[in-house]
């Protein structure tokens, strides 16, 4: 099956997810990715298996908050919220981000 | 609980996803499949830097320990075999840990232990010669700088000296008189009540005692209500003041072997200055204070004390920590124990590195096949230091099962007169080091065999088969050295143990003076019924005639002092000497019944016995000893020489010359000793009846009981002993280590047989080839045999020789220990040879034969 191209680059993975929670606030891990889906206007599909261990490993960095609670259809999930740690890590991924993206353009256009 | 958490967030992503497309029109069955299919492949949660060296993960480690015990389960033979090893390693080293810990570790169980001073008047002697008299101390007290207090026991309390009587049967008890500030000093708070007030410690105060907390236990139900109660002894109501906590054990401190049950007031007063030499003392130094400053601060004030009051006896003042004098015989046993054990535990860890380089050397294969499926040398040197790390834990089990039932074993032992050795158990503290012992012996053993583990792994993979291949050099080289090692400990135990086994027996064959056999002893004291002189007179002559009349009774006599027990020292008078103002010399004092010499088989080398008619009324009389009567009138016959100022009488004539007695213990020689007839002088402390018989004990005891019964109507409260337990209780420290020291040097010996046999097997297996084309080629199943033999008897005397250089430097470090016994003992070092080869002849001769028996083809 070839790789679809809208897998959420390496690395981006991150900052969506500080993002979607800095303006969200409290979610649990579903509904973030179906958040990002919706709001890139399915450009961006996240793959469910990748976003989990990634809420974890920035849990367990302390950049989020997990408990556990209930769903508007009370069914039991782990909620999420971003930490003045993660606030932090947030602007340094953007500042990043729009490096990045100001290098890759800079390259498009010269080629 | 991270993947569970993990697991329980996965499941719910599915869920969501399966109901949103089970929404959008898919069956359920398709909706779990495509939602499964959407979730993707998880990624690992945390990518490995690649900066980050590859180090053995805990899941690892888990993996490890499931494997060793997979693969020991097929091997269980080889498992138990090692575990039990371990065990019994780490239990003895636990056990002794835990002794050494009690016995010199430890602190005190008193307040702040370190403060607290021994004080003997000197350092050596009987117990007179120890001792001050109380009006030093009340002076040394008054003077003190370096001290807060000073407190002190009497020192010639008697063991079994007080009867209580009341409710319950008539019971013999042991009390010590202590000073009025004894349990402050020590720091010991009364669990109950109080401790002496003024008015009890003065001279014929009121009558109080403070219960043990055992006593209070066995015969009060532990009711708290006894304190402000009176209890009777000797006839008489004591005052119930206090009684003490659990923790305070008396006899294990000053009086190993012993039991006591209550503590009654002394007096300071004049009156009990008079009976001389009579306190042991114990101070608390000052917080601070050097023991050196109180030593020095004692000593002046005893060399004061002692030219300015030419009545007194002379005051010396030593000061010890009491640490010192609770250790002090047992300090080089224990560490002789200590050095042995860790022997041991080394034979022990020598031992499994071989068993498991056996176990490696066959699993050659295993190494290939997991070195060729991706293991890296990390990873197969972790594998078998897990295999070790479990062998040892396994073994820790063991051993802390064992060590358990040792020190509680060993804290029962009421027989063996060893301070703090009731005291002995298994803390926390031993625990750890049991533990901590296990997991490195663990790495140890577990560390050849990992080193090897991945050269080994290819050798295996270079070579398709090596059933034809000999052992590598440097291998071979390994365990013969670790055999040897196990041979060269095992020769220094052996040495130590024979030397210390030989000493032992020397002891029991010295010549004691008296004959423990056959005879016994039960204290037969008057009781308050019987107060005048003559009253007490008849009543000696009316116990001895009723056991003299008992069948099968040979001589019956009574003495104020026992072997190996209570012993005090007069200063002596001779009429004619130089200096009739001073003592020429002191002597150890017993006052004894008629027949006293008959039943303790004492030999009278001169002169005559006492007899019944050697009364106040008559001439005074003395029996001295060899030793005396040569000190005394080395030129002259002593019979019918003249002693002054003895026991209040202005002239007491000799009458008889005794051989000399090993009172003190049988490793000390007896010093001037001096027999006074029991009717004619009365300062008799306590009265034991001592009975010669053939008759067995046991059937003894009740006739005695019996007869005496009339007379004593306690005496079913009194202990019926032999003489020989006596004995065996003076030399139980002794036997303790020998016993000890003797059984690690047996386990040595049988852990180097096995070891040695391991090695020896194991080669002859590997080179059953070899072997084979040997014997076709024509040598001879003998010439098999002795290549083997002369292989392993060449590696016993490597062993033999390094041993011997090790055991001549401990019988030099042991040699306070030895009696009668040099620390180069031929004999010794000869037999442990002839042992060490003999068993190394059989561990090889067993494979030998084997391997003789190989077929060529």
């Amino acid at each position: 099956m070839p790789r679809q191209k809208n897998d959420i680059l390496q690395g981006t993975l991150v900052l969506l997810v500080l993002r979607t929670l800095a303006d969200q606030g409290r979610m649990h891990g579903y509904a973030i990715t179906s958040h990002i889906q919706y709001v890139s206007a399915d450009l961006l599909r996240v793959e469910e298996g990748s976003v989990c261990p990634a809420l974890h490993r920035m849990t367990e960095d302390g950049w989020l908050r997990a408990e556990w609670g209930l769903t508007d259809r009370n069914r039991e999930a782990r909620f999420y919220t971003i930490t003045t740690a993660g606030r932090r890590q947030l602007a340094e991924e953007e500042a990043s981000w729009t490096r990045l993206r100001t290098g890759v353009q800079r390259v498009l256009r010269r080629a | 609980m991270k993947n569970k958490d993990l697991d329980r967030e996965k499941q719910f992503h599915l869920e969501e996803r399966a109901a949103e497309l089970e929404a959008a029109g898919y069956s359920p069955e398709d909706a779990q499949a495509e939602a499964r299919r959407r979730f993707g492949t998880p990624k690992p949660m945390a990518p490995p830097e690649p900066k980050r060296r590859p180090t053995m993960t805990f899941d690892q480690f888990v993996q490890d320990v499931r494997f060793t015990l997979r693969s020991l389960r097929r091997n269980a033979a080889f498992a138990i075999f090692a575990t039990l090893i371990a065990g019994l390693g780490i239990g003895a080293t636990t056990t002794v840990f835990s002794v050494a810990h009690a016995l010199i570790l430890r602190p005190l169980p008193f307040a702040e232990p370190d403060r607290l001073v021994w004080m003997p008047n000197r350092d050596t002697g009987g117990l007179s010669a120890q001792t001050t008299q109380v009006a030093h101390m009340l002076d040394l007290r008054a003077r003190t700088q370096t001290m807060t207090g000073i407190g002190g026991f009497f020192a010639f309390y008697g063991v079994g000296d007080q009867v209580l009587t009341g409710a319950g049967d008539a019971e013999r008890l042991s009390g010590v008189p202590v000073t009025d500030n004894f349990f402050d000093v020590l720091g010991v708070r009364p669990a109950y009540g109080r401790t002496f007030n003024a008015d009890e410690t003065r001279w014929q105060g009121s009558p109080a005692v403070i219960l043990s907390d055992g006593l209070w236990r066995r015969r009060f139900a532990a009711d708290p209500g006894v304190v402000g109660r009176r209890i009777t002894l000797n006839d008489d109501p004591y005052l119930v003041v206090g009684i003490l906590p659990a923790e305070f054990d008396f006899a294990t401190v000053f009086a190993p072997g012993n039991r006591f049950d209550l503590f009654l007031p002394f007096p300071l007063a004049p009156e009990t200055s008079r009976w001389g030499n009579t306190m042991s003392m114990v101070g608390r130094l000052k917080p601070g204070v050097p023991v050196a400053a109180a030593q020095a601060e004692v000593r002046a004030i005893a060399e004061e004390l002692t030219r300015s009051h030419t009545d007194r006896n002379s005051f010396v003042g030593v000061v010890k920590p009491l640490t010192e004098k609770v250790a002090g015989g047992m300090r080089t046993a224990v560490w002789v124990l200590t050095g042995a054990v860790a022997a041991v535990m080394l034979i022990v860890c020598a031992n499994l590195s071989n068993l498991l380089l056996a176990r490696t050397a066959s699993r050659q294969r295993e190494m290939a096949i997991r070195m060729a499926m991706g293991a890296g040398r990390r990873r197969l040197v972790a594998q078998m230091l897990t295999e070790g790390l479990v062998l040892a834990l396994g073994g820790a089990a063991v051993g802390v099962g064992l060590a358990w039932v040792g020190t509680a074993a060993l804290a029962q032992q009421n027989a063996v007169s060893i301070a703090m050795l009731s005291s002995v158990r298994l803390d926390p503290v031993a625990l750890g080091f049991g533990l901590g012992l296990a997991v490195l012996t663990g790495i140890l053993f577990g560390l050849a065999p990992a080193l090897q583990a991945p050269d080994l792994a290819l050798h295996g993979t270079l070579k398709d088969s090596s059933r034809g291949a000999t052992e590598g050099r440097e291998r071979r080289y390994v365990r013969s050295a670790l055999v040897v090692a196990e041979i060269t400990f095992a020769c220094v135990l052996l040495v130590g143990a024979g030397l210390l086994v030989r000493s032992f027996m020397r002891v029991l064959d010295v010549p004691l003076g008296f004959d423990p056999v056959r005879a016994s002893t039960i204290r037969v004291d008057p009781d308050g019924r019987i107060t005048t002189p003559e009253q007490t007179d008849a009543y000696y002559n009316d116990v001895l005639t009723a056991a003299r009349a008992i069948p099968g009774i040979q001589a019956a006599g009574i003495t104020d002092a026992l072997p190996f027990g209570r012993n005090r020292t007069w200063g002596i008078w001779a009429q004619g000497q130089a200096d009739e103002r001073g003592p020429v010399t002191s002597a150890y004092i017993r006052i004894v019944s008629d027949g006293y010499f008959a039943a303790m088989g004492v030999p009278l080398l001169a002169g005559r016995d006492f007899s019944s008619l050697d009364l106040s009324t008559t001439e005074r009389v003395a029996i001295v000893n060899r030793t005396l009567a040569q000190r005394i009138w080395p030129n002259s016959d002593p019979l019918g020489q003249t002693l002054v100022k003895l026991c209040g009488q202005a002239a007491t004539r000799v009458i008889g010359v005794a051989g000399d007695v090993r009172h003190l213990s049988p490793e000390q020689p007896s010093g001037g000793e001096l027999y006074l007839p029991m009717r004619q002088c009365r300062q008799v402390s306590s009265a034991d009846l001592v009975l010669r018989s053939d008759l067995p004990a046991a059937q003894l005891a009740a006739t005695v009981r019996s007869s005496l019964r009339p007379l004593i109507p306690s005496i079913g409260g009194n202990e019926f002993r032999g003489v020989q337990q006596l004995l065996d209780k003076s030399v139980s420290p002794r036997r303790f280590l020998v016993w000890l020291l003797g059984g690690f040097a047996v386990f040595a010996v049988v852990l180097a047989s096995i070891g040695t046999y391991a090695l020896i097997s194991y080669s002859v297996n590997q080179r059953t080839r070899e072997i084979g084309i040997r014997m076709a080629l024509g040598a001879s199943a003998r010439e098999v045999q002795l290549g083997i033999i002369r292989q392993t008897l060449a590696l016993a005397a490597i062993g033999l020789v390094l041993g011997t250089a090790g055991a001549w430097a401990l019988a030099r470090a042991i040699r306070g220990l030895l009696f009668d016994v040099t620390p180069g003992d031929p004999w010794t070092f000869a037999a442990m040879a002839g042992v060490l080869l003999a068993v190394a002849a059989v561990a090889g001769y067993v494979p030998a034969r084997r391997a003789s028996s190989t077929d060529p083809l």
